[in-house]
């Protein structure tokens, strides 16, 4: 089995160090709807003059290089446990190499591993097994502020009016969005999951957010229903970094899973600005990136 | 942009308005979760015995928060293994997680200046009236850009809290935030918290 060790390093060092076309699109075009003069277009120059010199640098866009999120998508015969062992490597080079913080705590000492590895679910990994010939790997790096202002609601919430059906799923989106105010570092963007257990439910929140930010939902409702929360959160007013302005969210994107009867979750993914992503595609040999 | 040299004295800190933007340069010291906690329950409430090097640590930086800052911050720090220490990704981390210990600190330490991203709350906020200090924020996730700013980095205390939680002493040149707090008991965080709320409940009431 080839080993990727290097092209796994590569694939981490572009994701701490370059944000994706889409998203540094996204926010120079929120740029030109603030204010000139304002604190808010004040954070977003601020913010894509940091873009900008992180990738000349190969320095980390944000300090805290968050949690690797890693989905392994493997056609047969590769082994999952080498690959594993391969993406362990590879993190603890990218810490070495200052692309990554040393960011995995013990809970209950509060040791710091040093290295980004540690139990079982540090990095965070999954595999899935599929057809083709092409082995793809994708990687989020998602930060602790914005992790620690997603939000999961249990449907009806009497509080909020809110009921089983997709007004109800807007009403405690919004709610989520204010309470995060700027601490998620707005803008961010919003993954939504509506249905599943509280487990599935989370994940899948998170997993939506590998969709591109410009990309529309197939079903028109949820299309409608993702554009609308990211215009209505926009009217909160909370603007970048909380300042206040025009923009607070730059995309919604929403999922679905099949619930229990009794159940109804909505979980909320808020991803900060610093929305680092990438894929790697191995085929025939050769490694691409995007 | 009015530049600040650290530390600050108490007029300097009374003449910061909610909305200014400021440059700071001197000395200033990195601290989060694990510090404010360590320095509430061994030095303030004192409810956890000194250990180690509690003691020395504690004599070291009285001097260094004496009318300084204190930096809500866990850099990327390359040189660890030579201890030609240089941040290479500072940004500022958010603040509302010491809402809890930040104001005893500031009034024990005599800090003036707390930089972070988010905003704090009503105790922080009265403590910034008390002491005088300001509330300072920082771009959340800008830390190449940040981090250029640090020019040296003259020690870490507690190390062993980890690279994110350890007492970095910095020296900066123009580090640039903005006043979202000051000692005159105003709050940009309260405020756009409210009138947001009032939007929220027009959207969904």
């Amino acid at each position: 089995m080839q080993d990727l060790t290097d092209e796994i390093l590569e694939l981490i060092r572009r994701a701490a160090t370059d944000l994706p076309p889409d998203v540094e699109k996204g926010l120079r075009a929120a740029l030109e709807n603030e204010a000139p003069g304002s604190a808010a277009r004040g954070a977003l120059e601020t913010i894509l003059k940091n873009v900008e010199l992180s990738r000349a640098n190969s320095t980390p866009i944000c300090q805290d290089t968050g949690t690797p999120i890693f989905y392994v998508y493997y056609p047969e015969g590769w082994n999952t446990r080498k690959l594993r062992a391969q993406i362990e490597t590879a993190v603890v080079q990218a810490t070495q190499r200052s692309y990554l913080r040393p960011n995995s705590v013990d809970s209950l000492n509060g040791k710091n591993s040093g290295n980004n590895l540690g139990g079982q679910h540090f990095p965070s990994l999954h595999f899935e097994e599929v057809e083709g010939e092409a082995l793809t790997i994708d990687l989020m790096l998602k930060g602790g502020g914005c992790e620690n202002v997603g939000a999961q609601y249990s449907l009806p919430n009497s509080q909020l009016g809110a009921g089983r059906d997709l007004a109800g799923v807007r009403k405690v989106v919004l709610d989520a969005v204010h309470k995060a105010q700027g601490q998620g570092c707005a803008p961010g963007i919003l993954g939504v999951a509506v249905g599943g257990d509280r487990g599935s439910s989370y994940y899948a929140s998170k997993e939506v957010l590998y969709r591109q930010l410009d990309d529309t939902h197939s079903n028109p409702e949820l299309a409608a229903l993702e554009q609308r929360l990211t215009e209505e959160s926009n009217l909160l007013g909370i603007g970048p970094m909380g300042f206040g302005g025009a923009t607070t969210v730059l995309g919604t994107k929403i999922t679905s899973l099949n619930r229990l009867p009794a159940s109804f979750f909505v979980s909320v993914s808020y991803m900060c600005w610093a929305y680092r992503r990438r894929r790697m595609v191995w085929r025939d040999g050769q490694a691409s990136y995007s | 942009m009015q530049k600040i040299s650290l530390p600050m004295n108490a007029d300097t800190v009374r003449s910061l308005k909610v909305g200014e933007p400021v440059a700071l340069s001197g000395v200033m010291v990195t601290g989060r979760d694990t510090a404010h906690k360590w320095m509430v329950e061994t030095f303030i409430k004192k409810t956890r015995p000194p250990q180690d090097d509690d003691l020395q640590v504690y004599a070291a930086l009285k001097p260094l928060l004496d009318g300084g800052v204190i930096y809500h911050c866990g850099p990327v720090v390359a040189g660890l293994d030579s201890q030609e220490y240089r941040f290479v990704a500072a940004g500022p981390t958010t603040s509302i997680r010491e809402e809890p210990y930040q104001g005893d600190m500031m009034r024990h330490f005599s800090v003036r200046g707390v930089i972070g991203k988010g905003g704090m709350g009503p105790k922080t906020l009265a403590a910034c009236q008390e002491v005088p200090g300001v509330y300072l924020h920082a771009v959340g996730g800008a830390a190449s850009l940040i981090a250029q700013t640090v020019t040296r980095v003259l020690g870490v205390y507690k190390l062993e809290f980890g690279v994110p939680e350890a007492m970095w002493v910095i020296q900066v040149q123009d580090f640039p935030v903005v006043v979202t707090m000051d000692s005159h008991g105003n709050s940009q965080h309260a405020v756009i918290e409210q009138q947001s709320r009032a939007v929220l409940e027009s959207l969904i009431g």
